[in-house]
This record gives structure tokens, sequence and C-alpha cells, in this order.
């Protein structure tokens, strides 16, 4: 949890539904040639599954490479928490979202 | 591990004194009261006593109290039953017309939106000020001809504003001087059975639920009274219980134990009410020194055990779970905490946006709530905040 004071990637994901909202900020390096995420911080608000997904996300990811990492899906957060209600199924979506585009934001710097 | 429950508008512990009365009940005398011997007679006996018990506190004869299961049903039987009980009355394009207030329970409004549905009546759902309160004069603009009923809330269960009852009660008595068809008018007691006067004809009403979980009876038990004269069909069909009115077999024991807890509310009432006034004022002037904290509700129009924020930049399921973590209990009105995620109809009705609500919080007292809890909550909460705010994004950017 925290900031990352110059991050490689950042993305910020809301969601209407009920307000939640998650603040992504990446840092990526190379190791053997291949990209990879040296460190993840997330800021959340929202209620306890938005805090949770979010932060589970930035375990997963932290040391994979992009590759890993574009291909995480809700399902693996949900997982790794040991399940979510139904009506909080929309945090891990959101949580992935936002990763994603924190990555998709790296590239584009990147050009 | 503290163990600090200030959600007591949600639901009580029962009190020990109203379950050993009701024990005898499940274990002893327990025949069934429609039943003629010894048995039966026993617990028919034990109802009647309850009955006349709590139709003393609410200062009208027992044979106006109906037993329910809470006061949703209470208020189902009352509202469908009502509208019921008029059936040919209306010319056939007609409905009739019922005004409630936007900021009810959902038992009342769903059951209004289920009238409207099934085109059986027309209702008014009347706007509130910012904090809450129903306005006279709006009830009043709002009566016509086909009003059959009015229905608004004593005191609102999540901010705890008091409505104009008695008013609205004096209102409905002038009208009906000069009409045909007269305007029945109820009011859900439940949270303000502990606190304020509820004898029925100070208040000039017509109809009257309460539900016993809130008043340290269990849950399960509730009440509707129904002034003399006033005519409703049953909506549960069955046996002959209740004088026809709700059929099932009473609940003898639940019965019993919502009797001792009207009596307690009886008697604690006065120190209940200078205790948690003086607790609740403490609490809401600690509160708000925290910056970005707002009072909802009437800051004097209020009843004593409800205290109902919104912290700017905190969402309230994640502060209530930091909370519970504490050993601090209490409950938010946020999208998060809703099964349908749609923010607390009743602040929206009072004007507050989406992500005002997001950060509600309420904590509601009871009889045995301590000085040293208010104390610890008031050391505790300013932590949960700067750690959510600290989580926030877009707190910081400020």
């Amino acid at each position: 949890m925290g900031m990352i004071k110059k991050p490689d990637g950042v993305s910020i994901v809301g969601n209407p539904a009920c307000g939640d909202i998650m603040k992504f900020y990446i840092k990526v390096d190379r190791k053997k040639g291949e990209e990879y995420i040296k460190d993840v911080k997330f800021q959340t608000l929202g209620c306890g599954a938005a805090i949770a997904t979010s932060s589970i996300m930035t375990v997963i990811v932290k040391g994979k490479s992009l590759g890993f990492a574009k291909k995480i899906s809700k399902t693996l957060i949900i997982d790794a928490l040991g399940g979510l209600p139904q009506s909080k199924i929309h945090c891990s979506v959101l949580a992935d979202k936002g990763l994603k585009m924190a990555i998709e934001d790296y590239c584009r710097r990147r050009k | 591990m503290k163990n600090i429950y200030l959600d007591n508008a949600a639901t009580t512990r029962v009190a020990p004194e109203v379950l050993n009365v009701m024990i005898p009940y499940f274990i002893k005398i327990y025949g069934n009261p429609s039943e003629y011997h010894k048995m039966g007679m026993d617990s028919r006996k034990a109802i009647e006593e309850a009955r006349g018990k709590i139709a003393g506190f609410l200062g009208t004869k027992a044979e106006t109290i109906i037993f329910t299961s809470c006061a949703t049903e209470s208020i189902n039987l009352s509202h469908k039953g009502l509208i019921e009980a008029m059936g040919n009355k209306f010319p056939r394009k007609v409905r009739p017309h019922i005004i409630t207030s936007s900021v009810e329970h959902k038992a009342v409004l769903e059951t209004c939106h289920s009238l409207e549905r099934k085109g059986k009546a027309s209702i008014t759902y009347l706007p509130v000020d910012r904090f809450g309160r129903v306005e006279v004069e709006s009830v009043e603009q709002a009566v016509s001809r086909d009003t059959v009923l009015i229905s608004i809330m004593y005191v609102n269960n999540e901010v705890g504003t008091i409505q104009p009852i008695n008013e609205i009660g004096q209102l409905v008595q002038r009208l009906n001087q000069n009409r045909k068809n007269p305007v029945y008018y109820h009011t859900d007691a439940t949270q303000a059975l502990g606190f304020l006067d509820c004898n029925v004809d100070n208040l000039g009403v017509d109809l009257l639920s309460f539900t016993g979980h809130k008043i340290n009876a269990p849950k399960g038990i509730g009440v509707l009274y129904i002034r003399e004269g006033v005519e409703i069909k049953r909506q549960i069909d069955g046996g002959n219980q209740e004088k026809r009115l709700r059929a099932g077999t009473e609940n003898t024991p639940y019965i019993v134990g919502l009797a001792k807890a009207v009596e307690l509310v009886n008697i604690r009432k006065n120190n209940k009410v200078r205790k948690l006034t003086s607790f609740r004022n403490i609490l809401i002037k600690e509160l708000l020194k925290i910056p970005g904290v707002k009072l909802t509700g009437d800051p004097e129009k209020r009843v004593p055990h409800i205290v109902s924020v919104i912290v700017n930049g905190v969402e309230g399921e994640g502060a209530v779970l930091y909370l519970s973590e504490l050993g601090i209990y209490a409950s938010s009105g946020s999208a998060c905490t809703s099964t349908d995620l749609a923010a607390s109809h009743v602040l929206t009705a009072m004007g507050y946006s989406e992500s005002e609500s997001h950060g509600s919080i309420r904590f509601s007292m009871c009889d045995k709530t301590k000085k040293q809890d208010i104390n610890y909550l008031v050391s505790e909460f300013p932590k949960v905040v700067e750690k959510l705010r600290k989580m926030n994004p877009i707190y910081n950017e400020k």
C-alpha cells in the first residue's frame, strides 16, 4: 500500500456501481531481457473487498514478468483471496482492470 | 478483546430478564393457546396478559393489539390490509391514495411499491429537508379526495431524526372533520419506543407498528396496533388466530418476552434518555473535531441513541471493518454495504451525493453502553480515519 515516487506506469480506475476507486503504481525493470514488475503499490478508496482485491493483486504481480501480469484474470484474484461473495466480484474485475491499465500506461510511455 | 456493540439500531441483545420469562413457555407451559385443556389455557392466559401490558404501554385496550413476527410484517398487514378492506369503496378507475415519505424504512417503501405496481394504490413519496424531516405543510398539500392513508416513521433509523408525528396527527384529525372518507394515519415506532412518548391518542395514530428486537426482545416478534373501528383484511390466511387478522399458532414465549421487554422500556426510559443523550452529545462533539466529518440528521430533533456521520475521504464499509477489528461494532449506509450497491436512499433523499453517502457511518447505543466505550471510540476513530485516508488515492491529491 502506498505510492511510488517516480512510477513507470500509473492507472486510476473507478467503479460507478458503488464508488470504489483504485490507483496502481508500477516500476518496471529488465532481467535477462525480459520486462518484469520490480515494484507495485496500490491506493484504494472502497470497501473491504476493494482493498483486499487491489492489495492481493500487488502481491500476485510483484516480481513477475509483464507477460504473466497481462494474463491475470479476476478468477486468479478471487482464488487468491479464497473466494468473494457475489456482490463483491466487481471489485476483483476493477483490480484486474487497474493493473492492466498501469501496464498499458508504461507501454505508452516507452514509445 | 474489546466488545463494544454500537449497532443497536440494527438489533439489540435479548435482555436476561426477557429470556428468563420466556423459558417456561418453551419447556413447561407450551400448549397451543387455541386448545381448551390446562396447558392450552395457561398459554392463552400468558398471551392475553402480555397483550394487556403492551396495550397499557401504548395507552390503548388489549383488543387493539395484534402480534406479528416483526415490524415488516406489521407494516405489510397494515397497508395491504387497509387497501384490501377498502375493496369496492372506490370507483373502478380511481385508486386509493397513500402518502408516505422518501426516507421510510424499506418495509414501508417496498410495501407501497408493491401496491403501486399491482395497481391497487397510488403513492406520494414526500421529499424531506436536509435533516431528513418531513414538513407538515407538505403532507397537507399532498392530501387529496382519494387519500386513505398517511404513513410516516416516528424516528428515522439511519440518521435518528424525529418526525413531527404529533403535528401530523393533529392535521389528520382536522382533515377528518370535513371528509366523507377518513384518512388513516400510521407510524412505525420501532426506533422511538425506547425513548419517546408512544401513547396512540397523544400521537393521533390509527395504526402503529414496532418490532421487539430493537428493544431487547428476540428477533421474530412484532406488534400492530389497530384503532377500534379501523378495518383491515388479513394477509396471512389460515386459522382464526388474532381475531382472524393474522393466522398462525401464536408464539407464546416470544409474546411473553416482548411484554417483559416493553415493561423494561417503561422502567428504564428516563435514565436511558438522560444517559444516552449525554453520551450522544459528547460523541457528536468529539467526532466533529475530526476534519471532514459531518453530522447527518437533525442536530436537535434527534433520538438519543443514534449518531450518524459522513466522513470525507473514507468509505463506510472499510471503516466498519477496521473498527470491528478493534472490537467496535458500527454500521454504514455506503453503497458497498448494500446488496444492490445503491447508496442509502435516506441520505440521497436528504440531498447527499453518492460520494458523500460513501463515507456514512452510524453508531447506535443502548442502556449498557458505558462512558469508557465512548472514550475508546473517540480515541480510536481518528486513527481509523487517518489510515483509510492514507489509502485513498484521491484524498491525498487535495
